[in-house]
């Protein structure tokens, strides 16, 4: 397996400012009137990562950017509990990547899976499919206002250019995205893919070597 | 009323207009899903403006970006189109060289070289990918740009090579390392771990760039390139076959799922391999434009012009990629040479420009735009860097994503007059053009040429004097009975790539085909949807395309009768190709060329060997 599971955690939480852009030959030329500086990092906050307040099977309240993504390396995918086609073997797949990752998940590796219909989907109904998926903890079952979810969906790219494609939410189903958020370093995938490989491809993503202090136990609030 | 701000203002009157215009359109019997077939419409809900490209990059929410929907101004046409510089070789490596993977040095291949004893390397080149500073638009309109690129800039350094004559052709053995210097900190885009492929040598394939053999930070890799034609050691032993050169290639970054990203951060470059026939002087063989040095235009008329679109952060001024966009990423500005919008000053006479479309995902058709509208004709010579029976006079060439077409214009005649190069295919977001082509003056002029330079001679061949029959090297025959015919269909499920109703197996999967070495296959791609196109490439052998949609290949118009290394997969298209596979072993892929797709797992790996498989349906 990788090196995700066996290597002892390492992290860079709050490491030197990421990638601060070199501005001195620009506030030479008066770019600075032009452009703000502000770094990658902060960007990326700003474009995909609205701080909105969603709720976790259990009835906590979460920031979505605060609370869920800063500082962690994440792992994203859309669903709904009543869905029959893809949702439930890509949740039994990722049942088994919550295996193979082992205790990392909900230590400084997180899984979230947002709903795409949550009208339906209230947090004792997420509750249920947690539990009948027999979920550990570490992994997420968010819901929130539709608006919210809507706005999620698409700030994460879960959407088809077709309009009419875009209606059948089974279209938003197949893929997972992750990330690491301080590292900016972020990726896609099938959720279909073996969990080994998935790990794999998971471990592209880990703090580096050269980067990290250990840290014991990651990122986990 | 409530302030609206003018560009809010003027939003609100595009939507009144849009709708305005739907509704006729629907009064008139079309339906908003035939209107979306048809691209006159937008996700959006937008009217496709039938003027210019409205090229505006698409968000991930698949619509225009609200609050930002553009790059910041630039001013075109203002700095000059730079000519890539030139690769040394270098006397020797250090660690030298070794057939099996030097392991022990840091060197991240894990698959011996199979033909170094053979192929001894004569000539050595290194490079680093590492992180640069560049400027792509004048420095008081763009922040400088923090790039990855083959030692530090974009495109990188430009590799001229020759294939050994045919009676040595070991003379052409190259061997070029490459030295991951990249940083940590990406700076909010890309991943520094990285393969490169030379697309599209007839390359050992431990050499090829395969998207799995990936090196990590500190770590280097040896790449063998024989620069041998194909059929070496199997149909024309010793030699090669001559229809099998290939003439303009180029080399970036194939990292699996994290192509799109670093390329697009600029890992790519450009290799040129010339011979006896096409030899870069145009007093010799074939007598295309010198190459002269490459840089001095007094001498230099064989110019590499590579194309990308790019979109930059309205708030920094810095190069932005859209990191959760799975359709396609289309760029507002465009490149030339590492520039936005460049111009370049040429002397009246012949020139031989070769054009690559680094992508991401977007497709171009480019005329040559002259004075009052007007267009001038050119010839095409090539497809993929593969030289034609003989040049085709033609107003436009069109190339997506990593195709490349080499071409002669003629400015002979054209002193002291401007011309553009101008893109007029239609395309509105990452699944692929509309199909509209849109009238002279109405695309996005990309590079401006200004006939003012000196008089010089030219030795060129003129091609409207070539007498007809072939004049370069012919194709080969594609009569040989194929081992098998295998059907590759490309589609989408549950917003996920497949191929054959399949998703990407990880690196670790078995093959999901078999290549018998030395032995011919005919394949059949598909695209049953009216949505996407699809550049499918094909790593290290090019093929001869049969059929598109039941009928021969056309030499008109649009060529496609030429070797190639993509074909651009239209809307419900069905095309059947023959390839050869012959003298090297290795693993394999065969991907979509639009790289965001790619990176979306459009991709299958195969392998070639000695046994081959039976599969039908890989």
């Amino acid at each position: 397996m990788t090196d995700l599971k066996r290597r002892s955690l390492v992290a860079a939480l709050g490491a030197a400012p990421l990638a601060v852009p070199l501005l001195t030959h620009a506030q030479e030329l008066g770019l600075n009137n032009k452009f703000k500086q502000i770094s990658s990092r902060e960007r990326i906050r700003q474009r995909y990562f609205p701080n909105l307040v969603l709720t976790d099977q259990n009835g906590r309240k979460l920031k979505f950017y605060d609370d869920l993504v800063k500082d962690k390396i994440v792992i994203f995918n859309m669903f709904y509990a009543q869905c029959e086609g893809i949702c439930t073997p890509i949740t039994r797949n990722l049942v088994r990547l919550q295996k193979v990752l082992g205790d990392r998940v909900g230590k400084d590796i997180f899984m979230y899976s947002f709903t795409l219909k949550p009208k339906e989907d209230t947090p004792a109904a997420l509750k249920h499919y947690a539990h009948m998926h027999k979920v550990k903890p570490g992994w997420l079952f968010l819901t929130g206002s539709p608006d919210d979810m809507e706005t999620l969906r698409r700030k994460l790219g879960y959407v088809d250019p077709d309009p009419e494609v875009d209606k059948d939410r089974s279209n938003h189903i197949g893929v997972l995205k992750y990330g690491n958020e301080p590292l900016e370093r972020w990726g896609g995938c099938p959720g279909m893919q073996s969990p080994d490989w998935i790990a794999k491809t998971l471990s592209w993503v880990d703090w580096p070597k050269d980067m990290a202090k250990a840290k014991g136990n990651g990122g986990a609030k | 009323m409530a302030y609206i701000s003018k560009r809010n203002r003027k939003k609100e009157k595009d939507k009144q207009t849009a709708a305005n215009n739907r509704r006729e359109l629907i009064a008139a019997g079309f339906k908003r899903r035939d209107l979306l077939k048809m691209g006159l419409l937008t996700s959006a809900g937008m009217l496709i403006p039938k003027k210019g490209l409205s090229a505006h990059p698409l968000n991930t929410r698949g619509s225009f970006d609200d609050d930002q929907p553009n790059s910041p101004p630039t001013t075109p046409f203002q700095e000059l189109m730079p000519r890539l510089p030139v690769l040394a070789p270098v006397a020797s490596l250090t660690p030298a060289p070794t057939a099996a993977p030097n392991t022990a040095a840091g060197e991240a291949r894990t698959v011996a070289h199979q033909a170094f004893a053979q192929f001894p390397p004569q000539r050595f080149y290194e490079m680093s990918q590492q992180a640069g500073l560049v400027n792509m638009a004048l420095p008081n309109e763009l922040p400088a740009q923090t790039i990855w690129g083959f030692n530090g800039i974009t495109p990188g350094p430009l590799i001229v090579e020759r294939y050994g004559n045919l009676g040595s052709p070991q003379n052409g053995s190259v061997l070029l390392r490459l030295r991951n210097n990249l940083p940590a900190n990406n700076g909010g885009f890309g991943l520094p771990s990285v393969t490169t492929h030379l697309h599209n040598g007839h390359t050992p394939l431990e050499s090829d760039g395969f998207p799995c053999f990936f090196m990590e930070r500190g770590q280097f890799y040896d790449h063998h390139y024989p620069n041998v034609y194909a059929g070496i050691n199997s149909t024309h032993p010793g030699t090669g076959d001559i229809k099998e050169a290939m003439h303009s290639l180029w080399y970036h970054d194939h990292r699996i799922d994290h192509t799109a990203e670093n390329t697009y951060k600029g890992l790519a470059g450009t290799y040129i391999l010339f011979n006896e026939f096409d030899t870069g002087n145009e007093n010799t063989g074939f007598r295309l434009p010198s190459f002269g040095d490459g840089q001095n235009p007094l001498t230099s008329f064989d110019i590499y012009m590579v194309f990308n679109d790019k979109v930059f952060d309205n708030q920094t001024g810095l190069l932005k990629f859209d990191l959760f966009n799975t359709d396609g990423i289309l760029g507002d500005k465009f490149l030339v040479n590492g520039k936005i919008n460049p111009v370049l000053h040429v002397s009246p006479r012949r020139y031989r420009f070769r054009w690559l479309n680094t992508g991401p995902s977007r497709f171009y058709q480019l005329f040559v735009l002259g004075p009052n509208n007007s267009t001038k004709s050119f010839w095409q010579i090539s497809t993929d860097g593969n030289l034609l029976e003989r040049p085709v006079q033609v107003n436009s060439s069109r190339f997506s994503v990593a195709e490349r077409v080499d071409v002669i214009v003629d400015f002979t005649n054209d002193a002291g007059k401007t011309f553009f190069l101008e893109n007029r295919l239609e395309q509105q977001d990452g699944r692929g053009p509309t199909g509209d082509v849109l009238g002279a003056g109405q695309g996005d002029k990309i590079l401006k040429i200004v006939v003012d330079g000196p008089v010089v001679p030219d030795n060129s061949v003129n091609p409207a004097t070539i007498p007809a029959g072939t004049y370069f090297y012919g194709f080969p025959n594609t009569n040989d009975a194929p081992r098998i015919t295998r059907t590759f269909r490309f589609e989408r499920g549950n917003g996920q790539w497949q191929v054959n109703g399949r998703l990407v197996g990880g690196c670790e999967d078995a093959p999901r085909f078999r290549i018998k070495r030395n032995t011919v296959e005919k394949w059949v791609f598909q695209n049953n949807s009216g949505g996407w196109q699809h550049p499918i490439h094909m790593h290290f052998e090019e093929f001869q395309t049969l059929s598109v949609n039941g009928n021969p290949p056309s030499s008109t118009g649009l060529i496609t009768r030429g070797r190639k290394d993509v074909f651009r997969l239209e809307h419900n298209m069905e095309t059947t190709v023959y390839f050869r596979f012959r003298d090297f072993v290795g693993r394999i892929p065969l991907h979509c060329h639009n790289v965001v797709h790619e990176d979306h797992a459009m991709m299958v790996l195969g392998q070639i060997d000695d046994v081959g498989d039976n599969r039908t349906q890989p």
